[in-house]
């Protein structure tokens, strides 16, 4: 069986969920080998990590020398393994530094390239991979039909399965070309832990909007009674009521999960592109005319400072 | 190195608001709908404006650059309005249906035609395919570096440094010139082109270029030689309408657990 490289998403070799997702889906094409191209220290839990969901095998590439260097030197790293693996595809997460790896890769192997894949399968022996566009008016169905298809895969696309691979791993010593140091990162400040999942990764996100007047108590109540992610439309972030990495959306972050639940947004075009693939969207609003309404699968009027709280106490109490 | 060249990458695009549609052939409808500047590549033009404002003792030249049909030229008209000195177009019948991969070769051709500058800005997607994989495909071709999604951009010498918001950290990257540079909208408000400057458009040169001229084949462009093919497009069906419910003494709250417990959320 054909190998299907996956590049493991991570920070300082903590596996991000979203390789996971990638796992399952190589699964469906082949034999998953993950890439791994991290700190050497790290390597052996990240390779047990990718291994109990299913990697048979996992290239460590130690990043001793490529370190804070931008996209360029991964875009070697996977373009000497696809060369020497010839694999059936190599899926990547489809966040930012994702694809831009992507797009390198697609040039240096002459091959074709999908991005923000909401599913993968194969159908008679070809990969067909689904994209939802235009705010998710439309879902366009495509294939790859040069090279190695290449296939950047958003978060939620597959769920995770857990099951041993063989889990080989195998050293790999990829020759950067300095051409490929150039651009660095100076200085990074992680993200203030909030113990809340990552957004654009949440099976749950509950987001607020305008309507919150700025206060998201209820909001973040909510999310934490349901394990969620905290998001915001545009305007609470114009307002200044949350920071830009809170904003989904267009020109923030694109989520996908099983559950979002807007509150207090009135559902403009940009909000949508940013939200409307997730499964199910509920939404509370007082405004009953409010276009949101038009997607929801399930809709409360009512003021989210009263309906939030009551919902989250009864969630509380369900539980037990 | 001083700067002397800063490229604008610049894309008509259907209008978000209107009725965007594909074509017989799964291609997005370009000609039959309004189209415009792409609102995200403003920014681009924002953030090259004021490098060469910033940087006044050089002579610096902004090159507006997109590929695109004949109403296009909208786009890079409109980055003239706001301050480019220069427009180029990239028009070619065989373009139609093109994917990034080939819009990325016409981009870098182009760019080898009128000369690599020591700077490309893009915006941060397109508001119509969204790939947001363009200035990565046209730095591998151009085999420049790039530094992408810029809330912050400060350039000093040969040295560019960006600040921008990644999905765990915050980053600051440095670069050399030269590279490629995308913006997003959070790099700052883009200007609207003054009576003056609409004004001044007008006599700045614009050219046209079409694929012999920066030496692509029509074989290497177009629907046929895209290395992806489309097998269907589907409109989304209406989403059902859900069910509302209008929250009375409480009972909102009621129904939203129910609702969610129904589905197993909780």
């Amino acid at each position: 069986m054909s190998e299907v490289l996956v590049l493991v998403d991570h920070v300082d070799g903590a596996v991000r969920k979203p390789t996971y997702e990638l796992l399952a889906i190589a699964k469906r094409i082949g034999s998953p080998s993950a890439v791994f191209i991290g700190g050497a220290d790290k390597a052996a839990a990240a390779a047990d990590a990718v291994k109990a969901y299913g990697a048979d095998k996992v290239y460590v590439v130690d990043d001793a020398e490529i370190k804070g260097y931008l996209v360029a030197p991964k875009a070697e790293v996977l373009q000497q393994l696809a060369e020497k693996t010839s694999p059936a595809a190599i899926l990547l997460p489809a966040s930012a530094e994702g694809k831009e790896i992507a797009g390198r890769l697609a040039i240096k192997l002459s091959s074709g390239l999908i991005t923000d894949a909401v599913d993968v399968q194969v159908n008679g022996g070809e990969i067909v991979t689904t994209q939802s566009v235009f705010a998710g008016n439309f879902t366009v169905d495509a294939k790859v039909v040069k090279g190695t298809p290449i296939i950047a895969v958003k978060p939620n696309a597959a769920a995770p399965e857990e099951g041993a691979g063989a889990g080989a791993v195998e050293q790999f010593a990829a020759a950067i070309s300095d051409a490929a140091k150039t651009a660095q990162i100076v200085a990074s400040q992680p993200r203030q832990a909030t113990g809340r999942p990552e957004l654009t990764e949440a099976a749950i996100v509950v987001s607020g909007g305008r309507g919150t007047g700025g206060d998201f108590t209820a909001v973040e109540g909510l999310a934490d009674a349901l394990g969620a992610a905290v998001g915001a439309s545009r305007a609470a972030v114009d307002s200044g009521w949350k920071p830009h990495t809170f904003q989904v959306g267009q020109t923030g972050k694109v989520v996908s999960p099983q559950l979002y639940v807007a509150n207090g947004i009135s559902g403009a075009i940009q909000h949508r592109a940013g939200m409307q693939t997730s499964k199910t969207i509920v939404a509370v609003n007082k405004d009953e005319e409010a276009p949101i309404f038009e997607l929801v699968d399930f809709g409360v009027v009512g003021d989210l400072h009263t309906v939030l709280p009551a919902a989250t106490a009864e969630i509380e109490k369900r539980k037990g | 190195m001083t700067l002397s060249n800063i490229v604008v990458l610049v894309k008509y695009v259907p209008d978000a608001t209107g009725d965007r549609k594909f074509e017989a052939d799964n291609t997005v409808d370009r000609v039959g709908v309004d189209g415009l500047l792409s609102e995200l590549d403003e920014y681009a033009v924002e953030q090259a404006l004021q490098i060469k404002e910033k940087r006044a003792d050089e002579e610096i030249t902004v090159t507006a650059l997109t590929v695109g049909p004949a109403e296009a030229e909208a786009a890079v008209r409109k980055a003239l309005q706001m301050g480019a000195d220069k427009a180029v177009h990239v028009q070619d019948d065989a373009i139609a249906g093109s994917d990034a991969v080939a819009t990325s070769l016409v981009l870098a051709k182009a760019i080898e035609k009128i000369g690599v500058p020591e700077l490309v800005v893009g915006g941060l997607a397109s508001t119509d395919g969204g790939l947001s994989v363009v200035p990565a495909m046209l730095a591998e071709r151009l085999g420049l570096p790039q530094v992408t999604l810029a809330a912050v951009v400060e350039t000093q010498g040969d040295q560019v440094r960006i600040k921008r918001d990644g999905d765990t950290a915050t980053e600051v990257i440095g670069g050399t010139l030269p590279l490629v540079l995308s913006v997003t909208d959070q790099s700052g408000e883009a200007r609207y082109p003054s009576f003056k400057g609409i004004m001044a458009a007008k006599k700045k040169p614009l050219e046209s270029l079409t694929l012999a001229d920066i030496g692509v084949d029509a074989s290497e462009v177009g629907l046929d030689a895209a290395w992806t093919k489309v097998e269907s497009v589907t409109a989304r069906p209406a989403r059902t309408a859900g069910e509302i419910v209008k929250d009375e003494d409480g009972s909102g709250a009621t129904a939203l657990v129910d609702f969610l417990a129904s589905k197993k959320f909780i």
